[in-house]
């Protein structure tokens, strides 16, 4: 009989997951080990851990891992990939990580085009300790610092980390994707592979923002939370291609 | 050997890039600016990389990460720049990333002053970060001293899988002097230190053989601890110390640094004075050398003079340590940019008895 899927060789098979029933995190995280693994290259990844839930997979994955202080993983990337160019790097970050503690070091690499990927999961709020708001919260939605909803007056809004990257030069592959659908999955796969390969081929900066959702943090059960995703967060972090270098280089 | 006439700042650099150092990440503060701008010049002539990090909080982390790749790895700062590195440093000690960064300090607290001090002391010796952590702090007095310490702290940094800090200050960063410059490691070496390393550095590994750096963890962290404190109590013989003058003495300086080259002109003027003046100075401050101060004949050691340009003074605690009450300690101190001159040390001295 012909196999047509497989557990991934990128994930310890005796280890059970820490997430939560419905987060996302283990999504993807199989589909980066399903890439790494069509690519050949688990043996030459080294991964750069954010601070905050997507540590917990730092057991799980099967190839070089390291820990970054809270928001620095772009900075600890960077020296890891500058001295060890034939490897292939990326970085995990969650929305606090990336987007509020981390804003410098992820703007920074991204100006300087650093040669590694940079994955940013997306869930409008920080998971780990417990539900606080992020730079993503979307206005009105509740967290634990902001009780009563996000209020712009107070708050200001929702960062949009691809579109504020889209406004430097140097950054090559800008994509955001979901993980709702089955449909979404396969175009988050796409979009890591692509985002890996570019790093393959030496041209840069790529980034993949890949909403999630958080069940626990918001307040709703699995499926629920998969409706707020798909009514609410995809409506202000609409899908999509914001920046392809690499396809305009290929056009050339 | 040829001397060569060298700013402090540069020759620790050279001395860095000559130890097999081939990662350097900085970002500007006076007065230690040369050092990223010589590596800037010098790392890309040997195959190394330099980055102007974006803070220093992103430059250390750069260097947390490239020392994981096995490669000789060192950041630089002065005093503030410092305390935004300090996470960093707590990084690499928790995970035990060998990696040296160098302190030229100047006035603090806060932004303090950009002229020459020694103000942190603490900071180096004590809390270089949160939890609690030590490394082995050299405190070189002469360009000489800052270029061999600086030479050996790469090894170091190796043996222990732990940072290493070079704690220079403003004076020693900017003076021209000659030295002799250590020699040049071959590529080859520097490669072969890289690849000793490569079992738990992230170079790419099998499943079974994964490297994970943990800084920390959800279990096992009081082992760790552990770990890293046996570790610590085996630098008793990584103490350095320069004793001078101390066997007959009836007055001890002691000073670090450039005060300790400033007391040790003084403990000279003084003897010939007349004055039985002897001089301790540590140069290693972690591990401090307290044995220095069971050696001495409390018989005839009336006072000790703790020479710092910091107010208050900090490193008279640990001289208090070693000292235990057997005689007076007094202090002699300047700071906020005023440099320590051979006169007070002398005036501090002669009130002594």
């Amino acid at each position: 009989m012909e196999q047509v899927y497989k557990r991934t060789k990128g994930i310890r098979d005796d280890m059970v997951s820490g997430f939560c029933p419905g987060c996302m995190h283990g999504t993807v995280f199989k589909l980066i080990g399903e890439v790494l693994e069509e690519l050949d290259i688990l043996e030459k990844t080294v991964t750069v851990q954010g601070v905050g839930c997507c540590g917990l997979a730092m057991e799980y994955v099967t190839y070089d891992c390291t820990t970054s202080p809270h928001g620095r993983a772009c900075a600890v990337a960077t020296g890891v990939k500058r001295t060890n160019p034939d490897r292939l790097v990326y970085t995990y970050q969650g929305d606090g990580d990336l987007a509020s503690i981390g804003l410098a070091e992820t703007m920074s690499a991204a100006n300087r085009g650093e040669n590694f990927t940079v994955i940013f999961v997306n869930n409008g709020i920080y998971g780990m300790t417990g539900g606080q708001m992020a730079p993503t919260t979307l206005i009105g939605m509740k967290a634990t610092t902001a009780p009563a909803g996000r209020d712009p007056k107070v708050h200001g809004y929702p960062m949009h980390m691809c579109e504020i990257l889209n406004q430097l030069t140097a950054p090559c592959y800008l994509e955001r994707t979901s993980c709702n659908t089955p449909a979404n999955v396969r175009k988050t796969k796409k979009a890591i592979k692509k985002a890996f390969q570019n790093q393959l081929d030496g041209k840069g900066f790529s980034m993949v923002e890949i909403v999630t959702s958080c069940p626990t943090n918001w307040g709703l059960d699995p499926m629920a939370s998969l409706d707020f995703l798909e009514e609410k967060m995809l409506k202000e972090f609409p899908l999509g291609v914001i920046r392809d270098k690499s396809r305009e280089e290929e056009a050339v | 050997m040829a001397r060569k006439f060298m700013k402090g700042c540069e020759a620790i650099a050279e001395a860095a890039v000559r130890s097999g150092c081939r990662f350097f990440a900085g970002y500007p503060i006076t007065p230690q600016n040369e050092i990223p701008e010589y590596f800037a010049r010098r790392l890309p002539e040997v195959g190394g990389v330099f980055v102007q990090g974006e803070s220093e909080v992103a430059s250390i982390n750069m260097v947390y990460g490239a020392a994981q790749t096995g490669t000789r790895a060192m950041t630089s700062s002065s005093s503030c720049g410092i305390s935004l590195k300090s996470e960093g440093i707590s990084f690499c000690a928790s995970a035990r990333i060998p990696m040296v960064y160098c302190n030229v300090q100047r006035g603090g607290p806060g932004i303090g002053a950009i002229q020459p001090a020694q103000q942190d002391y603490f900071q180096a010796t004590r809390a270089s970060g949160n939890g609690g952590f030590r490394m082995l702090v050299f405190a070189p007095a002469t360009v000489q001293e800052a270029v061999d310490m600086t030479y050996e702290a790469f090894d170091y940094a190796q043996r222990d899988r732990n940072p290493v800090l070079i704690l220079a200050d403003g004076v020693l960063g900017t003076i021209m002097e000659p030295v002799e410059l250590p020699p040049m490691r071959p590529e080859e070496e520097v490669k072969a230190l890289k690849e000793a390393l490569s079992d738990w550095t992230l170079t790419g590994h099998r499943a079974e053989e994964k490297a994970l750096i943990l800084p920390g963890g959800w279990a096992g962290q009081e082992d760790r601890c552990r770990r890293n404190a046996n570790m610590y109590e085996t630098w008793g013989k990584d103490v350095q110390v320069e004793e001078y003058e101390t066997e007959d003495a009836e007055v001890i300086l002691t000073a670090y640094g450039i005060c300790g080259r400033i007391a040790r002109s003084a403990v000279r003027l003084l003897r010939k004075e007349g004055m039985k003046a002897g001089l301790i100075r540590p140069k290693t401050v972690s591990p401090y050398p307290y044995e220095s101060f069971d050696r001495l004949n409390y018989g005839k050691v009336k006072a000790i003079l703790s020479v710092e340009m910091s107010i208050p003074a900090q490193m008279v605690q640990d001289v208090e340590l070693a000292v235990k009450d057997r005689c007076r300690i007094r202090t002699c101190l300047r700071s906020g940019g005023e440099i320590m001159s051979r006169e007070d040390v002398l005036k501090a001295a002669r009130e002594l008895v």
